[in-house]
């Protein structure tokens, strides 16, 4: 679909983009820390509870068999939307956070030994961070970083300066969420491949900008939410190849993921990927997926691409031109996020004053370290505005950014307080 | 608010935060201090009060802040040197009620009352709050510190 021809169209879909904000019609550009929601996926969630409504994999009766049918379709659905070999290849989780912290847990304790090394990267984010620091702490399982070009990239080289054989496991993103670059997934994951190290990649800023092929990045495992892709908060996907799915042992129990159990503490658990998905799911949520996958696909990754670059490019230009004060960091990452500051008078104005500012014209921004804390060090900075672009976004939304930054000065920040 | 020219407001915010007067941390046993960082932004700062016989003599922080957290936590300092606990408790009371949009005390304020508004972006008052609520711990500390000495006795 040419999107620029059907934005209109698009945004009709968008019922929150008729509200105001500030009194302005809303500019929302704040898509790496969620996206906003089409009237199908609302709808298919709305009809689970106004009809659909039985529990999944329970009853024997005719609502519980087709929530069944539509939940296992939902799961088939995400199989098709990366590439996976098959359905059985996907859990359904609570999003990017849950399934990382599931692999750091299953895999510290079941495959890793005292000295191995996960590799990590300055830009990463807390949730592909945190979990195997937390997980390594006991066994003595160091996490070590690939240090970032000075743009603020994953290279391959980077990755080979601080590769060893101690390193067991690769956790990355495949798109940073402060800069938005993309890592050489690919050719570390071939890298990977050869010396057995799993990799582990954190796919919340990527799926749903870039077609995603996770059998042709031959890697392990791969993350993501939901709610980053049009879809409902609470539902995300933990995707990694059948083989060690099989191998390795969940990290929570209980019903719907056991099979048979009896006092002696005799467990069976049900088949992959079933074992992994204990107590009732967010059913409406893997609907709701589906229906955003659906949403997405009509309007095509490749098509969502150029076009959020085309915005970005329409950004950087203007800004070369008028916007002397902005200090753009990540000008040639090759994706929707822009992330800068503003200078007065050559100091920094703080990006939450910043923010802020922008929020009393109608414009939705993040301000901070973007849960990004080891990034601040590298570009150093206390923190930076981010703002990200989506399909349903226009020029007009990006030109009523620059339009703001322009007036974004110390004064016109407080101006804001009275 | 009184009828003061918002302008007027606006510098005193802005003096005070590109020249700060007590944005300096002092090395020193005589001072307590309190470490706040937000969880929802980046401001990271440090308060410290000199606390003698009940009177807080000196006053001061230091950190990453933003606009308002510098601004706000620097007219606290100057408002509260030279104070009594109990009278820069009230300090502190009269100005959560300000910012709560309750009836408060504009002339004990002095120039706190240019964050008066400051909740017309609602997501910003814990910037205006952060170092007002760590100098509040300290003097609560004190009167724990009060308290042992008691049980000492």
């Amino acid at each position: 679909m040419d999107i620029e021809k059907n934005i209109e169209k698009i945004r009709a879909d968008f019922p929150i983009l008729k509200r105001t904000m500030s009194n302005y019609p809303v500019d929302y550009l704040d898509n790496c820390a969620t996206t906003l929601k089409p009237r199908q996926m609302i709808d298919t969630v709305v009809n689970y509870y106004t009809y659909l409504g039985a529990n999944a994999h329970r009853g024997d009766y005719e609502m519980s068999a087709q929530v069944d049918f539509h939940y296992e379709e939902a799961r088939k659905r995400t199989a098709q939307f990366i590439h996976a070999a098959s359905e059985k290849e996907i859990v359904f989780t609570s999003g990017s956070t849950e399934s990382l912290n599931i692999l750091a847990m299953a895999i510290t304790n079941q495959k890793l030994q005292e000295g191995d090394v996960v590799l990590s990267t300055q830009s990463e984010h807390a949730s592909s961070v945190l979990p195997w620091l937390e997980a390594g702490e006991s066994k003595g399982v160091e996490v070590r970083f690939i240090p970032l070009t000075p743009e603020g990239k994953v290279t391959v080289e980077n990755f080979l300066s601080v590769l060893d054989e101690k390193v067991k496991v690769v956790a990355i993103a495949q798109v940073s969420n402060v800069l938005g670059y993309e890592a050489p997934v690919k050719e570390i994951a071939r890298i990977c491949r050869e010396k057995g190290i799993l990799t582990v990649i954190d796919g919340a800023q990527s799926v749903a900008h870039l077609p995603v092929d996770v059998q042709d990045l031959d890697i392990d495992f791969f993350v993501f939410s939901a709610h980053k892709m049009c879809g409902p908060t609470g539902i995300g996907v933990l995707w990694g190849r059948f083989a060690l799915l099989e191998e390795l042992t969940p990290v929570f129990f209980g019903g719907e993921s056991n099979a048979r159990f009896n006092r002696c503490g005799n467990l069976v658990l049900k088949k992959t990927p079933f074992k992994y998905e204990s107590g009732t799911q967010p059913i409406e949520g893997a609907l709701g997926m589906k229906a955003a996958m659906d949403y997405i696909d009509t309007i095509g990754k490749e098509n969502i691409h150029k076009y959020e670059l085309a915005l970005k490019h329409h950004f950087l230009k203007r800004a070369e031109a008028e916007l002397p004060r902005v200090k753009i960091y990540n000008p040639d990452a090759q994706s929707g996020i822009i992330t800068f500051n503003v200078y007065d008078d050559g100091k920094l104005i703080f990006p939450q004053d910043v923010a802020s500012f922008l929020n009393s014209r109608g414009i939705a921004v993040r301000s901070g370290e973007h849960c990004a804390k080891l990034l601040g060090e590298h570009i150093d900075v206390p923190g930076t505005v981010r703002a990200s672009a989506y399909f349903y976004n226009t020029f007009e939304d990006i030109d009523r950014l620059v339009d703001a930054l322009k007036d974004c000065t110390f004064t016109n920040c407080l101006d804001i307080f009275f | 608010m009184s009828g003061i020219d918002p302008k007027y407001l606006r510098e005193i915010i802005m003096d005070h935060y590109q020249y700060p007067r007590n944005k300096t941390l002092k090395d020193s046993q005589e001072y307590d201090s309190r470490h706040m960082a937000s969880e929802s932004c980046i401001d990271d700062i440090t308060v410290q009060a000199k606390i003698r016989n009940g009177i807080i003599e000196d006053a001061d922080f230091d950190g990453i802040a933003c606009t308002i957290s510098t601004a706000s936590t620097d007219i606290l300092c100057e408002l509260v040197k030279g104070k009594s606990i109990e009278q820069a408790r009230e300090i502190i009371d009269n100005y959560r009620k300000m910012i709560d949009q309750k009836p408060y005390d504009e002339d004990i304020l002095e120039e706190a009352v240019a964050f008066s508004t400051v909740g017309k972006q609602a997501n910003r008052i814990k910037c205006a709050t952060i170092g007002w609520n760590a100098m509040s711990e300290i003097l609560d500390d004190q009167d724990h510190k009060g308290q042992e000495v008691e049980a000492h006795e």
